[in-house]
C-alpha cells in the first residue's frame, strides 16, 4: 500500500515537471530548423496554429525569418507550398498562417501582440490601414514596389511613404451560365437574341423576370442565386453591391473618398437589390440563412443562370455542372446614366504591408521573398498558375496569366473598351457601417424592415462611422 | 507531518499560485488596465480614462445585448430545472432501464458546444424551412431556438446532480412521512424537496452563470443576426472587440461591467438559496 502510494506520488510528480518543462520548452523546440509552415484549417482560429509552427526567434546568423499572415484561405495550400520552396532555396524560414474566413481582423489583431509577430501581413484598403498604419514599413525603396506597373496599387500614406502594395486585381460582376441563357434564348419570345443584347438595367430586368417566369420550362430554380446574408455570402452585397451607387455618386460628383454620401443613386441600388431578391432561388424569407456556398452550388450545379461574384469564384465553381467555355460575365447594371459603357467592377483589397515594429533582419528577410516572389520563376509561377492571381507587377509577363475563365471574360469585357467600375468600398468608413447596411438590406429584403432604413444605414450611418473612425 | 507541511507549503503552493497568477490574476489586471486605454494591440495601448465606459451606453446593442440575456437566462434556468428535476424523480423510481435512460440523457453534454450550435441550426433551419422562415429571420426564432438548444444539453447533466441528491434523501424520512399518511405530492414538497436544497443550490448556480456567460452556442447557432437582435452579452462583447475598429476598448470595458455583473448575480443567488438548505 505504502509502495503504491509512493509511486503515486513520484509519478505525479514527474507528470508536474513533465509539464513545467514543457511550457518552457516550446519557445526553442526547433529554434534554427525549418519552421514545420502551417495553415489554418478553414473552420479553425490562426491562433492555435501558430503555436505549432513553434515560436523560434531570428537564427543567430541573422539572416532573419519571415511570417506571413494570409488572408486568402482559398490560396492557403499555395502559399505554403511556395514558402517551403523558398526556404528550400535560401534556407530562409518562411511561415505562412492562413486565417480563417471572415476572422482577419481579429487573427491579425492577436497575432500582432505577440513578440513572433507576422513580419509580412495584409490591410483590405485605406480604412484598413488607418488602424495599421503604425506598423507599416515605408515600402519606397523595396524592390517589389519598383516592379509595380502602377502607383494606383499603392496605399501611400500622408507622408508620402508607400505603405502597402496590391499584389492581386481582380474583378467582380455578374457571372452567368451562357449554356441556360442560350437555352433562354432559344425558347420563343425571348426578349434578347444574344448574350450582347444586355447593355443596361432595363433589359437585364426583362431577361430575369421573363427567365424566373419560364424557370420550370428552362430546368432551374431562379434567375439569380440566392442573395444569402450569412456572413459567408453578405458581402457580395453590403459590399460589392453597394459599391455601384458609391462608384456612381462619386463619379457624379468628381470625388475619390468623401466623409458623408448623400446616396444619390439609392433608388438604382432598390432596383437592382429587388430583382436580386425577387428573381431568385428561393423567398426571400429564407436569405438570412443562406450561405456562400449555397449560392455558389446553386449556380455551379446549373439551377440558376446568374450569380454576383467575382474572378476569385472559379475555384469553387469549376468542375461541376458548368463547363468553363459556358462561364461569362456582365456588367452590373442598375440603371444609372451612360451605362452603356458601363464595365466590370475591377481593383484590389489585398495589400502587402511589412511589420515595421519586426526586426531589422526579419524586415530584410521579408523583403527578400517578397521580390523573390514577384521576380523569381517561381515566385511568379506560383502567384499565377498556381494561386491563379492577376497582378499588378511589371515582371507578369504574357505568360504568366492564370487559365481562369472568368479573368478571361473580364479581359474580353476590358478590350471591348468598357470603362470598368473602380473599387469604392476600399472608402467605406468601417466594417460597422457595412454590417448596419447589410442588416438592414437583410430586413427589407425578408419583410421585417423597409427601404428608409436602408437609406438611412447608407447616408445617415456613413456621416456617423466616418466621424467615429476619424476621431 | 504537520509541521513538514507548514514548513515546506510555500513550495507545494508556488507552481499553483505561479500558474494562477499567469493564467488569471495578470490577465485579469491587464484586462482591466486596458478598459481604460485605446489599443489596437494589447502591448501598445494609451491611457483615456473612462470614455470607453461612457461609450458602452451610446452603443445600444449592449443594453439590448443585456435584457435578452436576462430573459433568456430566466427562461433557461426554469426551463432546465423544471425538466432536469422532474426526470430525475421519474429516473429514480423503480423503472426498468434507469441506467439507460440516465446515460442517453446525459450524453449531450459531452458534445461541446459550437458544434451542437451547427447541428442544432441545420435541424432548426430544416424545420422552419416547411413556413419559409430560417433560424436568424426575427431574434424570437433565435430566443427559442436557444432555449431548445440549451434544455437540449444540459437538463441531463443537471439530473445527475438531482439524481444524486434524491438518491441521498434518507429512506427512514420518506418510510416515516408514507406512515404518518402522507401523500405522494406531500412527500416531494415537505421530504424531498428541503433535502436536496443543496443540488438545487448547485443547479441553478450552474445554469444561471453558464446561460448568462453563454458564448459557444450563440455564435454557432445565430451568431447574433439579424443585426445584433440575438446576440447576448459575451458574443457583444466580443464583436466589438474584434468585430469594430477603434472600439477594443469599448469591448475591454464591456467585459469588465460583465464581470462585475455575473458576480452580483452569481453572489446573490448563492446566498439566496443556500438560505433555504437544511442540515440532514
Amino acid at each position: 500500500m505504502k509502495k503504491t502510494k509512493k509511486m503515486m506520488a513520484l509519478w505525479l510528480t514527474a507528470a508536474m515537471a513533465f509539464g513545467t518543462l514543457a511550457g518552457c520548452g516550446g519557445g526553442s523546440a526547433d529554434q534554427g530548423s525549418e519552421p514545420a509552415a502551417t495553415t489554418a484549417p478553414a473552420a479553425g482560429s490562426g491562433t492555435e496554429t501558430t503555436a505549432a509552427a513553434g515560436g523560434s526567434d531570428a537564427p543567430a546568423s541573422g539572416e532573419g525569418a519571415v511570417y506571413y499572415l494570409n488572408f486568402k484561405p482559398e490560396q492557403a495550400d499555395q502559399w505554403v507550398a511556395l514558402a517551403e520552396t523558398y526556404t528550400k532555396e535560401t534556407g530562409v524560414p518562411v511561415t505562412v498562417v492562413t486565417a480563417a474566413s471572415g476572422t482577419y481582423e481579429q487573427t491579425l489583431k492577436s497575432e500582432m501582440a505577440k513578440t513572433e509577430a507576422p513580419t509580412l501581413f495584409q490591410v483590405n484598403g485605406p480604412v484598413g490601414l488607418a488602424s495599421w498604419k503604425d506598423y507599416c514599413y515605408d515600402l519606397k525603396d523595396s524592390a517589389v514596389y519598383k516592379d509595380l506597373s502602377s502607383d494606383d496599387f499603392a496605399l501611400i500614406g500622408d507622408d508620402g511613404s508607400v505603405k502597402g502594395i496590391a499584389y492581386v486585381i481582380e474583378t467582380y460582376g455578374l457571372i452567368y451560365n451562357k449554356k441556360l441563357l442560350n437555352d433562354y434564348i432559344n425558347m420563343d419570345g425571348a426578349v434578347i437574341t444574344s448574350a450582347d443584347d444586355i447593355k443596361d438595367f432595363a433589359t437585364l430586368k426583362k431577361v430575369a423576370d421573363d427567365i424566373q417566369a419560364k424557370k420550370d420550362d428552362l430546368g432551374i430554380a431562379g434567375a439569380f442565386a440566392s442573395a444569402g446574408f450569412d456572413a459567408s455570402s453578405d458581402w457580395r452585397f453590403k459590399t460589392h453591391l453597394a459599391n455601384l451607387p458609391l462608384y456612381y455618386e462619386y463619379l457624379a460628383d468628381g470625388i475619390t473618398s468623401t466623409d458623408a454620401v448623400k446616396g444619390t443613386y439609392l433608388d438604382n441600388f432598390k432596383q437592382i437589390f429587388d430583382l436580386y431578391i425577387t428573381d431568385s432561388t428561393c423567398a426571400p424569407t429564407l436569405l438570412s440563412g443562406k450561405t456562400g456556398e449555397d449560392a455558389a452550388s446553386e449556380f455551379a450545379l446549373g439551377e440558376a443562370v446568374f450569380y454576383q461574384n467575382g474572378t476569385w469564384a472559379y475555384n469553387d465553381i469549376k468542375d461541376n455542372e458548368v463547363a468553363d467555355e459556358d462561364l461569362g460575365m456582365l456588367p452590373i447594371f442598375i440603371g444609372a446614366d451612360k451605362e452603356a459603357n458601363q464595365g466590370l467592377c475591377t481593383g484590389s483589397e489585398n495589400y502587402w504591408c511589412v511589420n515595421s515594429k519586426a526586426s531589422e533582419a526579419n524586415i530584410q528577410a521579408t523583403l527578400d521573398f517578397l521580390q523573390w516572389v514577384v521576380e523569381s520563376d517561381a515566385g511568379k509561377n506560383g502567384l499565377a498558375k498556381e494561386m491563379g492571381f492577376v497582378t499588378p507587377f511589371s515582371t507578369f509577363t504574357e505568360e504568366y496569366l492564370p487559365a481562369n475563365p472568368l479573368v478571361a471574360a473580364a479581359d474580353e469585357y476590358v478590350k471591348k473598351g468598357t470603362v470598368s467600375v473602380t473599387w469604392n468600398f476600399t472608402t467605406m468608413p468601417s466594417e460597422e457601417w457595412k454590417n448596419q447596411l447589410g442588416s438592414a438590406m437583410l430586413e427589407y429584403a425578408q419583410g421585417t424592415g423597409n427601404w428608409d432604413a436602408v437609406v438611412t444605414a447608407f447616408v445617415d450611418g456613413w456621416a456617423a462611422e466616418y466621424q467615429a473612425a476619424n476621431n | 507531518m504537520d509541521k513538514a507541511i507548514k514548513r515546506y507549503f510555500p513550495i507545494f503552493v508556488l507552481p499553483t499560485l505561479l500558474a494562477f497568477t499567469m493564467g488569471f490574476i495578470a490577465p485579469f489586471l491587464v484586462g482591466v488596465w486596458l478598459s481604460f486605454c485605446k489599443f489596437t494591440t494589447i502591448n501598445d495601448a494609451t491611457f483615456i480614462g473612462f470614455s470607453n465606459y461612457t461609450k458602452i451606453l451610446t452603443d445600444g446593442t449592449f443594453v439590448h445585448a443585456l435584457w435578452y440575456t436576462s430573459l433568456f437566462t430566466i427562461v433557461s434556468v426554469i426551463f432546465i430545472n423544471f425538466f432536469a428535476f422532474a426526470i430525475a424523480l421519474l429516473l429514480t423510481r423503480k423503472i426498468k432501464g434507469t441506467n439507460l435512460f440516465r446515460t442517453v440523457f446525459f450524453m449531450p453534454n459531452l458534445i461541446g458546444g459550437i458544434i451542437l450550435g451547427y447541428v442544432w441550426s441545420l435541424l432548426l433551419n430544416g424545420i422552419l424551412l416547411q413556413v419559409e422562415r430560417t433560424l436568424t429571420y426575427s431574434s424570437v426564432y433565435g430566443f427559442w431556438g436557444l432555449v431548445i438548444l440549451m434544455c437540449w444539453q444540459q437538463i441531463g447533466y443537471m439530473m445527475i446532480i438531482y439524481i444524486a441528491g434524491i438518491q441521498n434523501v434518507p429512506g427512514d424520512l420518506v418510510e416515516a412521512a408514507k406512515i404518518d399518511g402522507a401523500t405522494n405530492w406531500q412527500i416531494l414538497k415537505n421530504v424531498t424537496l428541503p433535502m436536496v436544497m443543496p443540488s438545487i443550490t448547485i443547479c441553478t448556480f450552474l445554469t444561471l452563470t453558464n446561460s448568462f456567460k453563454l458564448f459557444d452556442q450563440n455564435l454557432a447557432l445565430t451568431n447574433g443576426e439579424p443585426s445584433n437582435m440575438s446576440e447576448l452579452l459575451a458574443l457583444n462583447i466580443f464583436s466589438t472587440f474584434y468585430g469594430r475598429a477603434g472600439w477594443e476598448g469599448v469591448g475591454q470595458a464591456k467585459a469588465v461591467v460583465f464581470f462585475i455583473l455575473v458576480g452580483i448575480i452569481a453572489v446573490t443567488q448563492n446566498v439566496l438559496t443556500r438560505r433555504k438548505e437544511i442540515e440532514q
